[in-house]
């Protein structure tokens, strides 16, 4: 049998590769695909920040005064909700970082299937669009969660279409978790061994593990809603002996895994920028992979801590909440190991490093305050109140979008070619952690007060914090367009990146900034594992600079 | 271009043929690990109502016809023998025999779907689709009517799968007809095969969930 190789044009860095519409929409190279999800869920994340700066204008007052109904406030909680977690969340570092590194760090020229890689993002803009249109021209006012029997029987609004555009970008994330999955058992490079990988490929195994495994059963929960909502037949009403519960056991059971989702390619980030800018190989590295894999898996068994006062048994209950308190565990040993690795480094507080530090603190406190929610006792006083709110946006956007700003900046010389201004960078960084705060700590205080979560007027006594609240939101909106300001700007005024500018180890800066269109001149070999820095050597190499 | 058709394609992203064999085939795998969580969404939702309705689940079943369920079940596994023997076909590169086996994996798909389209059919006549127009003279009639709803479900989603299975039996077919060689074919035949045995799989679930019902009183 013979081998025939289909043709491929050498040695010209990727963005040179081709510059007409047609090379960018037809391409099947995994950074350029990168890129078109970089763009696509960069306007999803701005559209689903209008509505939440709507959102905020509204509450800054007591009464409803800014929009014209309550049920505007349904539509707009409900936008956000939907485009964050769908459109920016779920595929923002997989999609974007993931799709660009994945390939390079472990030393292969593409992912396993490119054309599918194209093919997902294809379908991720076909749902995004649909619901996207369906959101602004008509509204649905369900929140995210689709809860039946509302959702089904009551909500006068375009349930049907967004359910169908959630249902088709969903096939978009399985598509991505499968390509990552196969990528990462049979395309690593010579010596590239499951032991030297580095931690951002191990978030996104594990990542990918959930996303292949959950997503499916909120695609089959999302097709019996329309089912029900279409014909009339009622697998979730009451009335024909349907139960409302088991929706949400099964909306639950794809969409507590898809937290995770939004938090462990966040780890992996993290785990490249700490190492890097403190000089330090990671600590415990082995103890940090098994525990991204752990959170995965046990992540499959926590469900059910949304549903402590929807009517499932207390045993059930229970168990949930004890399987909560152990997904602490795996955390913890993150939070302890990125310490750990800190510890006697020469650390250097550049831009990512900024947001890694961030994420740390801010995560640890989103996650500490999940433990309350898992607690029985503690749970139905603070269910559906702001306290919720605070604690999944600690995670999510204290956690998740920290970590994404944060891999941008430390990757964007390898994307782009490009540095991004320092200054600028570390300005950004500072406003976005103190705008955040501002935002979403008083929630804390308004949900355990009692303010419930998605009411458009409240009583007087909450407003003080809630026009803190505001006023951070308008500090963390500044936070976030200026690094799309900087950031485009340098694409022309930036100075010209060197191959590895942080001196960091990896494959990714083994190669040029940016990287050939087949990702390496010469087949990488690798000897020895991730990390392997010195801060010895850092301090003689910052000496001997001076 | 004699040279190119025996020759195995190999994509530019792949080191050696080998790669890209496990590459394809793990890639399918995971697939099929999507769609049996995939259809275990629906088969979670069926053990909560076939535990709190069990009667009407008794009811629901007998209306089903268990011989016709018997002689599908016995059409789709043998499908899945003449499958597995196409497989081996392109193994040996007898392409005559696999364009055969082929054909004959078609045609009894195509006798399943037939067949289940005639239930359907008599299931209309009886008024058993759920919706304004159904009825039911025994007990439970909103818990049987949650059966169908669950059985229509179910069925028709595997329905589906199989209609996608012969479409791509048929491609394959199409290119090992067309192909001298069928050694560019062989990932091609085994993954089909993988789905096709897969589809075969979730009816033998979905046999005894539905039609064979507490049967044994």
């Amino acid at each position: 049998m013979t081998l025939v190789r289909e043709p491929v044009t050498a040695h010209e860095d990727y963005l040179d590769a081709g510059y007409s519409l047609k090379s960018w929409l037809l391409t099947t190279d995994h950074k350029r695909i990168g890129l078109l999800y970089m763009a696509s869920i960069t306007f999803f994340f701005f559209v689903g920040g209008a509505a939440a700066t709507i959102m905020r204008l509204e509450l800054m007052t007591p009464r409803g005064d800014v929009l014209y109904t309550p049920d505007s406030y349904n539509r707009l909680f409900t936008l956000h909700g939907v485009i964050m977690v769908w459109f920016f969340l779920i595929p923002s570092i997989p999609a974007v970082l993931g799709n660009f590194l994945l390939p390079i760090m472990i030393g292969a020229r593409d992912l396993a299937f490119p054309r599918l890689n194209l093919l997902s993002w294809y379908i991720y803009i076909v749902g995004g669009l649909l619901v996207l249109g369906v959101l602004i021209f008509g509204g649905v006012d369900t929140g995210w969660t689709f809860y039946v029997p509302f959702s089904s029987m009551f909500s006068n609004t375009n349930v049907i279409g967004a359910a169908v555009g959630v249902f088709i970008v969903g096939f978009s994330s399985i598509l991505t978790g499968l390509n990552f999955i196969v990528t990462t058992h049979t395309m690593r490079c010579e010596g590239m061994t499951w032991e030297r990988l580095p931690l951002f490929v191990w978030s996104m195994y594990a990542t990918s593990l959930i996303l292949v495994l959950a997503t499916p059963v909120l695609a089959i929960t999302l097709a019996l809603l329309a089912a029900e909502r279409i014909w009339g037949v009622g697998i979730f009403d009451p009335k024909l002996g349907g139960d409302p519960v088991l929706f949400q056991h099964l909306f639950w059971f794809y969409s507590h895994p898809a937290v995770y989702v939004m938090i462990l390619p966040g780890f992996g980030v993290i785990s490249e920028i700490v190492p890097c800018f403190s000089r330090r190989t990671i600590f415990g590295y082995k103890f940090m992979a098994g525990a991204l894999l752990t959170i995965a898996l046990v992540g499959f068994v926590v469900w059910g801590h949304h549903m402590f006062v929807s009517g499932q048994s207390m045993y059930a209950g229970m168990v949930f909440s004890l399987l909560s308190f152990i997904v602490a565990i795996p955390s913890g040993i993150k939070v302890f190991n990125w310490t750990a690795t800190l510890y006697k480094g020469s650390i250097r507080f550049d831009t990512p490093m900024l947001y890694a530090l961030g994420f740390i603190g801010l995560f640890t406190i989103g996650g500490l305050t999940g433990l309350v929610l898992a607690s029985l006792g503690v749970n139905p006083h603070v269910h559906d109140t702001y306290f919720v709110v605070a604690h999944f946006h600690y995670i999510m956007v204290g956690g998740m979008v920290m970590a994404y700003l944060g891999g941008i900046h430390f990757w964007w010389p390898k994307l782009s070619g490009r540095m991004y201004p320092e200054l600028w960078g570390k300005l950004a960084a500072l406003t976005v952690f103190i705008g955040f705060n501002l935002t979403f700590f008083p929630q804390f205080v308004l949900g355990y007060l009692g303010m419930p979560r998605r009411v458009y007027e409240y009583a007087p006594e909450f407003q003080v914090l809630n026009v803190m609240s505001t006023a951070g939101a308008s500090i963390l909106a500044v936070g976030y367009v200026l690094p799309l300001a900087y950031l485009l700007l340098s694409l022309r005024y930036g100075s010209r990146a060197t191959a590895n500018p942080w001196r960091a180890t990896g494959l990714e800066w083994q190669t040029e900034s940016p990287p050939p269109t087949e990702n390496f001149v010469e087949p990488p070999v690798v000897i020895e594992g991730p990390y392997a820095y010195s801060p010895e050597a850092a301090e003689e190499a910052d000496h001997g600079h001076h | 271009m004699a040279t190119t058709e025996a020759a195995l394609i190999l994509a530019p992203q792949f080191d050696d043929a080998e790669q890209q064999h496990d590459s394809d085939s793990l890639g399918m795998w995971v697939f099929l690990v999507t769609e049996v969580m995939f259809f275990g969404g629906l088969f979670a939702a069926y053990a909560v109502y076939r535990y709190l309705d069990f009667p009407a689940f008794v009811a629901a079943s007998r209306r089903l016809s268990v011989t016709l369920g018997a002689i599908n079940t016995a059409v789709l596994l043998t499908s899945s023998l003449t499958m597995a023997l196409a497989v081996r076909a392109v193994q040996l590169g007898r392409r005559r025999e696999l364009v055969y086996l082929l054909l004959a994996t078609i045609s009894l798909g195509a006798v399943f779907l037939g067949i289940k389209a005639y239930e359907y059919y008599d299931d209309y006549l009886h008024h058993l689709i759920p919706g304004s127009r159904f009825a039911f003279d025994g007990p439970f009639p909103a818990r049987v009517e949650m059966f169908f709803v669950l059985y229509f479900f179910m069925t028709g989603l595997h329905a589906f799968h199989l209609i996608v299975g012969i479409i791509m039996v048929g491609i394959i077919t199409f290119l090992a007809w067309r192909r001298r060689s069928v050694v560019q074919g062989t990932t091609q035949v085994e993954l089909v095969g993988l789905y096709w045995h897969f589809i075969d799989l979730v009816w033998i679930f979905l046999y005894p969930m539905l039609y064979l019902v507490d049967i044994h009183r």
